[in-house]
């Protein structure tokens, strides 16, 4: 069996792999990352979504001996230093952008490649960027909300009647 | 209002570990030793099993044992929870469901066998080395076909493939022929509810583990209701005595009706970890999931509805086709008869209704209850018939149901599908969409998108739900083997800080932050000081777990009981502390005190005290501070609704845009409105999906041609508009202490028939007499429409 080499969220990693290992179940089983999730056998849910030397890619979609040398981010590697959510993430939790948490470590990855790639889109822009990231729980109001925060842009109010969110317990 | 209490749009906490990728699913789970299942499944739809020769499989690298249905012929069979009598009084045929299919497959998907190895893909290519003979048979797949063919069978002691012939109310039966037939106007509608995958994100996924030093086994496994599941394992399938078997149901990554049910999957891992002495794992694939989770819907219907002339009904009838597929699941009788059949008068003042059902077997995947379970399949074929009837009597959609609308004084009324609803107002939620939905602005959106050469339409629907899946006594006497109550344990620890054990199950729905808000409501305290802990047997009270729009009316309602015994303990303690009587004692904000005087304690004293009772008068007071509720409501919750959507249709492609939903609900009390709008835009974002993309396509054959998410349309974020949803029309809930309806499953029941209606509109509008079109309402479907009319 090969044995890759990753830069894995800033921290040199080598892994045991068969040729036919995915990339996505070398971070699960081989590093014990599980926080990437798989969702379908067809790339197309993006529950997966990695960043590979800085592009978003579907880990389901790659094999790990070719990810031998990249430098790999994932959900693990995206909060502050100091342990606190980083502001995409904060967004999602203050307008609802997550339900059961599954797609969300894919959303989240989408959400960084989007933004840095388009620092203000608009709501067309961001629906059509989630094409690639299936969720069965939000309705995805709650996710373009969160990204329209992330973003420093205005979010429209749920309800007229609705109190304004507060801080987590 | 405490901050933080009842009412509070607090963040939900459980988000900061899913969003640092630390949540805790099924798969995250590998013990040390873990060996892994694959499944041998059914290619073909119906066939014989001649021979399963397993010799070379067994010496595949990495193979450690291999399971046919033959291991699993003694042990029981995987129930249905509902028992359903026929017209005639016979009670429906109820198939053995076995672990391994044993004799004959019966979907394509069906497991034969299961090979245990070291590692997935050594078990993976060890099923492909079973070598199998299986002598084909004709396949069962339409429902009239099935119900009209006497020799091809799926069971082969059930000619005729009909497992029950259901009336509903049967004594109206008459009564309602007889109205129909004098009415002076009756609208005939016939449609389908398309079969839906529900495709919960997180495939299916499950460990078998046993102990042989205690004999004790473990389950972790994708459910929603870790407590049902055991005791289906333990009472019917495997006998597996309850207390040597836990069963957790992890973070799970949504549920929406397929994790309810036992599969045989959880059976065999837990076979396979006793014989191996191994913790044995099986991930479900997609492909997997499309196959073998329990599907939606799939109802073929007639419904006719009898009026006056001015639009007064008179009279609902149905008959209907219900698919269960090959197998019952374990809720699938009850999903097109009591939770179908007795909402189908609707908000409605009609006097007369008649719901026939009956229920198929065919050689499909079975169904189930998915999202709003026979409740969107009771709106829909009302809700679409409505707008047909106002449409030929040339009444406005929106005057039509006001006019039939039961009134706010009417309360508790008596609906003539044999139901009490206990509060509603629906012209107040009319009023609200009308508000909200700014449906005067309607015209003119429309003149603007026909300058653009869209047309444009309005739909609108009220629906209402029966929820807060309950009251144990009512389900008895409609067939339910089960009771449908819940649990909870409020341990309020020495240093003040509090546990909740609850029945129910989060998988989405925010019960970890949701249910602390009604302790700490109650209590004064810190919600941040409250810990919710749910999903395993050997932590838990016995709860029946979520679904049904259940947790909060139900599982709510017994930590809010659970509390409430909790005051009453602590209110003796204190009264012990100040030395005065209980009765004399007040408690609010978290402090116990006596009017009057200085006395008072603070609520952290009285719980360390609970636990340091050095001087109780101990035949008054026990030491401790913990309660438990068991809670089993009355009647079901009524939430209710009405919604509103516009459509442009291209006229030259037939490709429909929704391009406004909203959606005005009266939930009862809302705990949090964050949560509930969210599970609003959940349930709508479904309907959405289910109205104009998703199609699960069996071909005569039995083969499943939307078996991925390239063949299965899921709505995804650029199909879908703003969803905006406004719950701020309250009747309270009549009969639980929160006064709380239940939101779950809202948005799933009320969408479908707003866009189809909003479709047909724009249709009608455009000079297109179009009576109806099935869902999904697709491109083709929608040209070809427009060409014929
Ligand atoms: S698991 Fe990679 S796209 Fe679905
Ligand atoms: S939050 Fe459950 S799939 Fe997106």
């Amino acid at each position: 069996m090969p044995e890759i080499s990753m830069r894995v969220n800033g921290t040199d990693r080598t892994v045991r792999v068969e040729n036919r290992t995915l990339l996505v179940h070398a971070l699960r089983d081989g590093l014990r990352l599980t926080g990437t999730h798989v969702g379908c056998d067809t790339s197309q849910c993006g529950a997966c979504t990695i960043h590979v030397d800085g592009a978003p890619v579907k880990a389901c979609s790659m094999l790990a001996v070719e990810a031998d040398g990249a430098e790999v981010e994932t959900i693990e590697g995206q909060a502050m230093s100091d342990g606190s959510l980083n502001t995409i993430q904060q967004a999602f939790q203050d307008h609802h952008g997550l339900q059961c948490g599954f797609c969300t470590p894919g959303m989240v990855m989408a959400t960084a490649a989007l933004l840095r790639e388009n620092p203000k889109p608009g709501d067309a822009e961001i629906r059509h960027a989630l094409k690639g990231n299936i969720c069965r729980c939000t309705g995805y109001q709650g996710i373009v909300n969160a990204i329209l925060a992330a973003s420093g842009q205005p979010v429209p109010a749920a309800m007229d009647s609705e109190p304004a969110p507060v801080a987590a317990e | 209002m405490l901050d933080g209490g009842i009412g509070t749009a607090t963040k939900r906490r459980e988000d900061v570990r899913f969003l640092m990728g630390r949540g805790k699913y099924t798969d995250d789970h590998t013990p040390a030793g873990t060996c892994y299942a694959a499944f041998a499944r059914s290619d073909m739809a119906h066939g014989r099993i001649v021979s399963i020769d397993a010799a070379a499989a067994e010496g595949m690298p990495g193979v450690l044992a291999v399971f046919t249905g033959a291991d699993f012929a003694d042990v029981g069979s995987n129930p249905a929870g509902w028992l359903i009598n026929s017209r005639d009084g016979t009670p429906m045929y109820e198939p053995k469901r076995p672990v391994l299919a044993h004799g004959k497959v019966r979907h394509v998907g069906d497991a034969y066998a299961a090979v245990i190895a070291e590692t997935r893909e050594q078990a993976m290519d060890a099923v492909e080395a079973l070598e199998v003979e299986i002598e084909p048979l004709d396949a069962v797949v339409d429902m009239a076909a099935a119900l009209a063919d006497g020799d091809n069978r799926v069971h082969d002691d059930l000619p005729g493939n009909q497992c029950f012939d259901w009336g509903w109310i049967e004594d109206n039966r008459e009564a309602t022929a007889a109205a129909i037939e004098a009415a002076p106007h009756v609208t005939t509608l016939e449609l389908v509810n398309n079969r839906l995958v529900p495709n919960a994100i997180e495939p299916r996924c499950s460990i078998g583990e046993y102990d042989p030093g205690t004999g004790d086994y473990k389950l972790t496994t994708t459910s929603q209701n870790p407590h049902l599941t055991r005791l289906l394992i333990s009472a019917f399938v495997l006998g597996i005595p309850e207390n040597k078997l836990t069963v957790i149901g992890p973070d799970v990554g949504g549920g929406f009706g397929s994790k309810i049910y036992h599969y045989g999957e959880e059976a065999l891992v837990l076979s396979a970890a006793k014989r191996l002495g191994r913790p044995v794992k099986w991930t479900a694939t997609r492909s997997e999931a499309f196959l073998t989770d329990a599907h939606g819907r799939d109802h073929v219907t007639r419904i006719e509805l009898a009026c006056e002339t001015d639009g007064t009904f008179i009279a609902f009838r149905t008959e209907t086709m219900a698919n269960v597929g090959a197998y019952l699941s374990n809720f699938s009788t009850a999903t097109p008869t009591f939770l179908h059949g007795t909402l189908m008068a609707g908000n409605y003042t009609v006097p007369n209704v008649y719901v026939n059902v009956k229920a198929v077997f065919t050689n499909t995947a079975p169904v189930d209850a998915y999202r709003g379970a026979g409740r969107p399949e009771a709106t829909y074929s009302l809700e679409r018939v409505i707008d047909k009837c106002a449409r030929e009597l040339g009444i406005d959609p929106i005057a039509i149901r006001r006019k039939n609308f039961i009134q706010p004084d009417q309360y508790p009324y008596a609906s003539a599908a044999g139901l009490e609803y206990d509060s509603g107002n629906y012209d107040a939620l009319m009023d609200v969409l009308e508000r909200r939905a700014d449906l005067a602005g309607f015209e003119g959106r429309r003149a603007e998108s026909e300058r653009r050469g869209k047309l444009r339409g309005l739909g609108i629907n009220s629906y209402i739900e029966a929820c807060g899946i309950a009251p144990s006594n009512l389900v008895g006497q409609l067939g339910s083997r089960v009771g449908l109550y819940d649990a909870a344990t409020v341990r309020v620890n020495a240093t003040g800080n509090i546990s909740v054990m609850v029945g129910a199950h989060s998988h989405g729905q925010g019960h970890e932050t949701a249910f602390p808000q009604i302790v700490a409501d109650m209590l004064g305290v810190d919600p941040a000081t409250i810990e919710i802990v749910h999903g395993d047997t050997s932590k838990i009270p016995f709860g029946m777990g979520t679904y049904g729009s259940r947790s909060l009316a139900v599982c709510g309602s017994a930590v809010h009981r659970a509390t409430e015994k909790v005051i009453v303990k602590a209110r003796k303690i204190a009264a012990h502390m100040m030395s005065v009587s209980a009765d004399d004692v007040d408690f609010a904000d978290g402090q116990f005190s006596v009017p009057g005087t200085n006395k008072f304690v603070a609520w952290g004293d009285v719980a360390l005290k609970a636990y340091i009772p050095h001087d109780f008068p101990l035949e008054e007071i026990e030491p401790g501070l913990e309660e438990t509720a068991f809670y089993d409501p009355a009647n079901f919750t009524y939430p209710s609704g009405a919604y509103a959507c516009e459509v442009e249709v291209d006229p030259e492609t037939g490709v429909v845009d929704v391009v406004s939903m909203v959606a005005a609900d009266d939930f009862g009390n809302v705990v949090n409105p964050l949560i509930v709008t969210g599970q609003v835009q959940g349930g709508l974002a479904q309907g959405i999906g289910q109205a104009l993309l998703e199609q699960t396509t069996y071909d005569a054959d039995g083969q499943l041609l939307s078996a991925s998410y390239m063949d299965y349309a899921m709505p995804r974020a650029d199909d879908l508009p703003t969803l905006v949803v406004d719950h701020s029309s309250v009747t309270e809930c009549t009969h639980n202490p929160l006064g709380v309806k239940g939101c779950g499953e809202a948005g799933a029941i009320g969408s479908p028939p707003t866009v189809v209606n909003a479709v047909i509109d724009a249709l009608a509008r455009g000079g297109h007499d179009v009576a109806h079109i099935d869902m999904p309402l697709t491109p083709v479907r929608v040209w070809t429409a427009l060409q014929q009319a």
